[in-house]
């Protein structure tokens, strides 16, 4: 994809971060296209939150700059505030007052109504509407989310910010919830969203993969998927977690994980064909006593690659000081 | 191995007014399983849950939780069972040591016991050089493997995780699960929650809970050759649109 600056929904240059000592964010660089769907995925603490504040304008940078909808976002914050639309992770509704009161409330604070957002918001709030009176700590997982979204349009933005708008939402409640967004974009919406889901990902325009502060690569699904660069196998045996130790302990195990009701195994050859692997993998899982041994070759997802890139999971504790999720 | 199911639930019931949030569910769970309880968000899991923790009283129906009733006998259900949840585990406040310290004072564990208990724990996970860390301050990742190890403490027969991954990525997810399975291998029985549908798959056997009662019951395997459906997840959307 071609990269116009001009007509960019969002530059990032070089934004960085500090709270202490570790850097939150260290130089991260991206252009999200106008009308793109674009995810960013990666651990918690990896710095998405501290990324989506700032470009949301409620959070200076240390160093670095960026630009929405062709505006700084610290020079520009007052010309730039109401032309977009920002939904945090946690807190982002009053619980304590109706699903109606807390639109109205919304709609006040960027000056407008809910009559005139009306048009833009009806496929949500429709909805709703028949919660109009319910406090919003009473409502589901869901219909929170749907209003939260709700209210982050109702001034109409012209760009989403949603830090991980589906996290603790069931299946359901969250394929809502992407298909409303995916109606957004067809009306021309420019939607920025962060998510631990892999299957949301999927359904990126493109996703960038953050982790400890950076970016470690920005690409369609479908191409993320692709770099995984070895043969992939998907094992089946009678005693799972077993046999996951038991290939833990071979040294041409390159990485094995629970993927669905498989193993994932990828062997540390990088040259040796699918089937062969796979034999030599049966060979020893039955030598060792397994039952149910089955392997086949599999094909690699977003979620493989995303733990192929990751390679060793957060946990370092010394970066306590950095900004909570 | 025992053939008493660790936990064994019958036509177990709870109204509310005239709303039956939990009707006559039935399911057992063998002593070292790891169940899947699934469900939409108001589908009954948490007054279900709360019902076999000893927290609520259930409205008709039986049910025993590692051999004890849970009508007659809540209070020794609430010592028998180790509970996680992501939305509440650690008093964040607190150091490691010191949440590690409560929770073995809660369960009568004796000073010897908890502080050999600790150092083993902060050992194995890592996390000796944080021991002395606020909870708050630690990573979402390693409090909530901090959680599960806390509410293995006592050592229970039973312990229930109630969306214990909620928000990790799929690398902590997937160490949080090598701890389950490891403490299933020791003989432990888990009843899980979760909104990921690919750990729905890491059960021996999961439930799906739609208005109330239990639409589908047994293995991964065999509710996709039932339901003829490509995953977990597809059986769980088709289960709770028909539901609407």
């Amino acid at each position: 994809m071609t990269t116009d600056r001009a007509t960019a929904a969002v530059v990032a240059d070089a934004i960085e971060k500090r709270f202490g000592p570790t850097p939150a964010l260290a130089g991260v660089s991206f252009t999200i296209h106008a009308g793109e769907l674009f995810g960013f995925v990666g651990p918690d603490g990896g710095g998405k939150t501290t990324l989506f504040r700032i470009l949301a304008t409620v959070m200076l940078p240390t160093a670095g700059r960026a630009q929405v909808l062709g505006r700084d976002v610290v020079r520009d914050l007052w010309a730039l505030r109401p032309r977009i639309g920002y939904m945090a992770g946690r807190f982002s509704l009053y619980p304590d007052l109706s699903v109606l009161e807390n639109l109205r409330f919304f709609a006040s604070v960027f000056g407008t109504t809910i009559d005139q957002a009306r048009a833009d918001i009806a496929p949500i709030y429709s909805q709703l509407e028949a919660f109009n009176d319910r406090r919003a700590g009473a409502l589901s997982g869901g219909m929170k989310q749907k209003l939260a979204l709700c209210c982050a349009l109702v001034h109409r933005p012209e760009i989403l910010f949603l830090d991980e708008p589906t996290t603790g939402v069931d299946a359901v409640s969250r394929r809502e919830f992407w298909d409303l967004l995916g109606n957004l974009k067809k009306a021309g919406m420019t939607i920025v969203v962060s998510t631990p889901y892999m299957d949301e990902a999927t359904r990126c325009d493109r996703v960038a993969l953050i982790q400890r502060g950076r970016l470690l690569g920005t690409d369609t699904p479908q191409q993320i998927a692709a770099s995984f660069d070895r043969p992939l196998l998907a094992v089946h045996a009678a005693d799972r977690y077993r046999a996951l130790l038991a290939l833990r302990e071979s040294p041409r195990t390159h990485s094995v994980y629970p993927f669905g009701e498989s193993l994932h195994y990828a062997d540390s050859s990088v040259d040796a064909t699918a089937d062969s692997v796979a034999a030599d993998v049966t060979t020893y899982l039955v030598s060792r006593g397994f039952d149910g041994v089955r392997v086949e070759p599999a094909t690699p997802t977003v979620e493989d690659a995303f733990i192929a890139r990751m390679g060793a999971p957060e946990g370092d504790v010394a970066r306590s000081d950095q900004a909570h999720s | 191995m025992t053939t008493i199911p660790a936990i064994d639930v019958h036509d177990l019931t709870r109204r509310f007014g005239s709303f039956t949030a939990v009707d006559r569910v039935t399911f057992d769970v063998r002593s070292g399983e790891v169940f899947g309880f699934l469900g939409a968000n108001g589908a009954g899991k948490t007054t279900a849950i709360r019902m076999l923790t000893g927290l609520l009283a259930p409205s008709s129906g039986r049910a025993s939780v590692a051999g004890h009733d849970v009508f007659h006998e809540s209070e020794r259900i609430k010592r028998t069972i180790g509970y996680m949840s992501q939305r509440f585990s650690l008093y964040e406040d607190l150091t490691v040591r010191e949440n590690i310290r409560l929770y073995g004072g809660i369960y009568d564990l004796s000073d010897g016991d908890i502080r050999d208990r600790t150092d083993r724990m902060l050992a194995r996970l890592g996390l000796e050089h944080a021991a002395d860390a606020f909870v708050r301050a630690i990573p979402l990742g390693w409090r909530q493997k901090l959680a599960f190890s806390v509410a293995l403490l006592h050592r229970p027969r039973v312990v229930f995780l109630d969306e214990p991954t909620s928000g990790v990525d799929p690398i902590t997810r997937r160490q949080f699960w090598e701890l389950i399975y490891e403490a299933a291998a020791s003989g432990t029985t888990v009843l899980v929650t979760t909104h990921y549908m690919d750990e729905a798959e890491y059960c021996d056997r999961i439930s799906i809970m739609v208005a109330g009662r239990i639409a589908a019951l047994g293995t991964p395997a065999e509710l996709k050759r039932d339901f003829a459906v490509p995953s977990i997840d597809d059986l769980f959307v088709r289960l709770a649109r028909e539901a609407q």
